[in-house]
């Protein structure tokens, strides 16, 4: 058992806390790995000057669990499985990432039925990612009804995302070339269900905290950050929307359809915690036109690609085609291979810019796979963002920032 | 159960210390907030309307580990997390009850590497383990449950 | 304005010798430099180009072919809506490359940890310490000659004799 982590001495961290620190007149809180605010396990160093914070130093790595090293030892398409555990509030959107991946590797195409099917689930994950954000981030900073109606709603989508794929969070549903098999027919009415019910509950949302005088107070002015900084800091996704700057890779890199379909990004001014909210709120709302819009053209036809190098034959096809058993075979001991090669791909997470990083080695397990996760990059800004705040504004700064612990430690 | 046949309706019940006190453990068993990974959210949304576990007595989560008295380990444990989680089981008062919710807690689950601990109970001894990744939280009641069973079932030798 | 095509052929233009290759693959860019001439040439893309966001910042073993460590940036910008990938090579063991994060503040926690899981030294990186692994962790995990880790499966045949082995906590 190793000495503890958290007796790491003052000697090494001397250059990250201030004089004033070491001559005692600022103190340093640990606010542990195990914290109700910190939504994971995220260490977080105070130097505190009475309530304000002079210095805000993150401690991570406490949720690494070597998913990259891990991905290398297995095949393309059971190294798929682990992505899933990385975002937890977003797995759809971190296994999309890595097939997009593979297909521009070993150049795969996709049907469109397929391709819409992904962008309805994609976005409805989306939604689900917020509502939990919101859930929590309400939580913190003492709405807890918010806490139990969102909840509620994303029982509804995982329902859906249930009769899908069998599983309700780590749904493994995508695989390369297309999805693992056909949405069942409740889908559609499931679907429709949700776009009736849901602007009402994001009024309902909004009626309670929106113009909320305590909510005001707490997220006005609170984590401000300017355009040029947030970008300069790495920071995307909502937190930099809500600065200014109109950055969305679906618009600007469309992948998977969505250059077919017709949606707002919103934008704030202030780059305070509030507008970030309203950034975010106002993405469930545009996430449901992108449902609508996908699920009225939702094209007929094959939901997987038919090359049959990476793509197994349906069942049927193996008591009379030969080729089709050899395919079979290959595929389920060996797997496919991938040229040697890098590609980088990115998506827009519900938490900002999501990308892959493939490298092929001619084998059938990758030879690299890096995922440029929008919280780890996020995270940077914490320290800038809280400095000079109060330590109960910090708890809304770290929501407002949507930070998902697997998706900064992999 | 014969004196209470004879005294009839007079609103007294005998029981045995150890049914008693087992009884009120189980019926107010605060869990500790020691969501890690996934399963957190798993465990979140049993918390929440759909699949109330207040309905069982776990009312509230208390962050503090001087105030619980059930550990609910849910999701993966890091070897960097492995010594807080040795001290915040430590800093528990008896009565204490683990519950190892997921595969990754119970015995390192898709992780075998490196950075992830096989299995809680390396570190921590375990009462009831929960399968699933996520178990759903259907399945962390049923694990719930089956540890007050095991909690009701304890004899006045094993208190701490 | 800029396009990918521009900034290739102002960076030509710019390092001489330090641009070594350009590399293009599945419709991505990807150009090669040497380590040295590494900050220089992201100043001109910061300046000069306006490739505003670092969009990453990885590593690769090669090992074991030398040169072994291959460092990856990609940059975005904003303004022309495209992306750019630097390859640097460095070899041997014991890695050392200048810190990109005067150019880029955002580099400062990706080259953590690159140094935590490659074990690259960036000069100049106001705080390089381990970021990811305990801080007394001896290794780089994400090479290639770093094992893996992880125990043996315990099935039917063989649980006693690893139950034997396995520290179970018995309190």
């Amino acid at each position: 058992m190793p000495t503890s982590t958290l007796e790491i001495t003052v000697d090494e961290l001397k250059h990250l806390v201030s004089d004033r620190a070491l001559q005692g007149e600022t103190m340093l809180l640990n606010m542990g790995p195990q914290h109700p605010s910190t939504h994971g396990v995220l260490r977080l160093l105070l130097e505190l000057d009475g309530e304000r914070i002079v210095n805000c130093i993150p401690d991570i790595g406490f949720l690494h669990t070597g998913i990259e090293k891990n991905m290398e030892a297995k095949t393309y398409t059971k190294a798929s499985v682990m992505t899933d555990r990385m975002d937890y509030l977003n797995t759809m959107g971190n296994i999309l990432v890595y097939i997009l991946a593979i297909e521009k590797l070993v150049e795969l195409d996709v049907p469109p039925r397929a391709q819409a099917v992904r962008v309805i689930l994609t976005e409805l994950q989306r939604i689900a990612s917020h509502l939990v954000w919101l859930a929590t981030h309400a939580l913190d900073l003492a709405a807890m009804s918010v806490f139990l109606y969102c909840f509620r709603e994303r029982e509804v989508i995982l329902d859906v995302l249930e009769m899908c794929s069998g599983q309700r969070m780590m749904t493994s549903y995508f695989r390369p070339g297309g999805l693992w098999r056909d949405v069942p027919a409740e889908f559609v009415p499931a679907v429709r269900t949700i776009l009736e019910s849901f602007p009402a509950r994001i009024r309902q949302y909004e009626g309670l905290l929106t113009g909320n005088p305590l909510w005001i107070d707490r997220t006005r002015g609170i984590g401000v950050v300017s355009a040029d900084d947030a970008l300069r800091l790495g920071l995307t996704g909502p937190s930099l929307r809500g600065s200014g700057p109109n950055l969305d890779m679906r618009k600007v890199q469309p992948y998977s359809g969505y250059e077919q379909y017709e949606f707002d990004v919103p934008t704030g001014s202030h780059g305070d915690v509030y507008d970030r909210y309203l950034c975010r709120m106002e993405e469930m709302r545009q996430s449901l036109r992108i449902v609508e819009q996908a699920l009225a053209r939702l094209p007929e036809g094959p939901v997987i690609s038919d090359n049959r190098k990476f793509v197994p034959p349906p069942r049927s096809e193996l008591g009379v085609s030969m080729e089709a058993l050899i395919h079979h075979f290959k595929l389920w001991t060996e797997g496919f291979s991938a040229p040697p090669g890098g590609v980088f791909v990115p998506v827009e997470s519900p938490r900002g810019l999501l990308a892959c990083y493939l490298e092929g080695d001619g084998g059938p397990k990758p030879h690299r796979v890096h995922f440029r996760t929008p919280s780890f990059a996020n995270m940077q800004a914490l320290p800038v963002l809280s400095r000079g705040c109060l330590v109960a504004d910090l708890v809304g700064i770290i929501g407002s920032l949507d930070i998902v612990l697997g998706d900064v430690d992999r | 159960m014969g004196v209470e046949q004879k005294l009839g309706n007079l609103g007294i019940v005998t029981l045995k210390l150890e049914q008693a006190v087992n009884w009120s453990r189980t019926y107010a068993m605060w869990p500790m907030l020691f969501g890690l990974a996934c399963c957190a959210i798993e465990m979140m949304s049993a918390q929440a309307g759909t699949y109330d576990m207040s309905r069982f007595g776990m009312e509230l989560m208390r962050p503090s580990p001087r105030q619980s008295d059930l550990m609910i380990v849910a999701g993966r444990v890091s070897r960097k997390m492995a010594p807080v989680l040795r001290r915040l089981y430590d800093q528990m008062p008896d009565p204490k009850w683990v519950v190892s919710m997921g595969d990754c807690a119970s015995c390192g689950g898709i992780f075998n590497n490196y950075a992830i601990v096989q299995g809680v109970d390396e570190i921590v001894p375990v009462d009831v383990y929960v399968a699933g990744c996520p178990p759903r939280p259907e399945a962390l009641i049923h694990g719930i449950l089956t540890l007050h069973e095991k909690v009701r079932g304890e004899k006045i030798g094993d208190w701490a | 304005m800029t396009d990918v095509e521009g900034a290739v052929a102002v960076l030509k233009a710019n390092l001489g010798e330090g641009f070594v290759a350009r590399e293009d693959f599945r419709g991505q860019v990807s150009v090669e430099v040497k380590p040295e001439v590494l900050v220089p040439a992201a100043r001109v893309l910061l300046h000069e180009q306006g490739f505003d966001l670092l969009a990453g910042l990885t590593a690769s073993d090669a090992w074991p072919s030398e040169p072994r460590f291959s460092l990856i940036y990609a940059f975005y910008s904003q303004v022309s809506n495209v992306f750019l990938r630097f390859r640097v090579r460095l070899p041997g063991n014991a890695p050392e490359i200048d810190s990109l994060e005067p150019v880029y503040p955002a580099a400062n926690w990706h080259e953590r940890e690159v140094y935590d899981m490659f074990g690259v030294t960036f000069r100049g990186h106001s705080d390089l310490r381990r970021i990811l692994m305990p801080f007394d962790w001896v290794g780089y995990p994400l090479r290639k000659d770093h094992p893996l880790g992880y125990e043996e499966v315990q099935f039917s045949f063989n649980f006693d004799e690893i139950d034997k082995r396995k520290p179970y906590a018995r309190d």
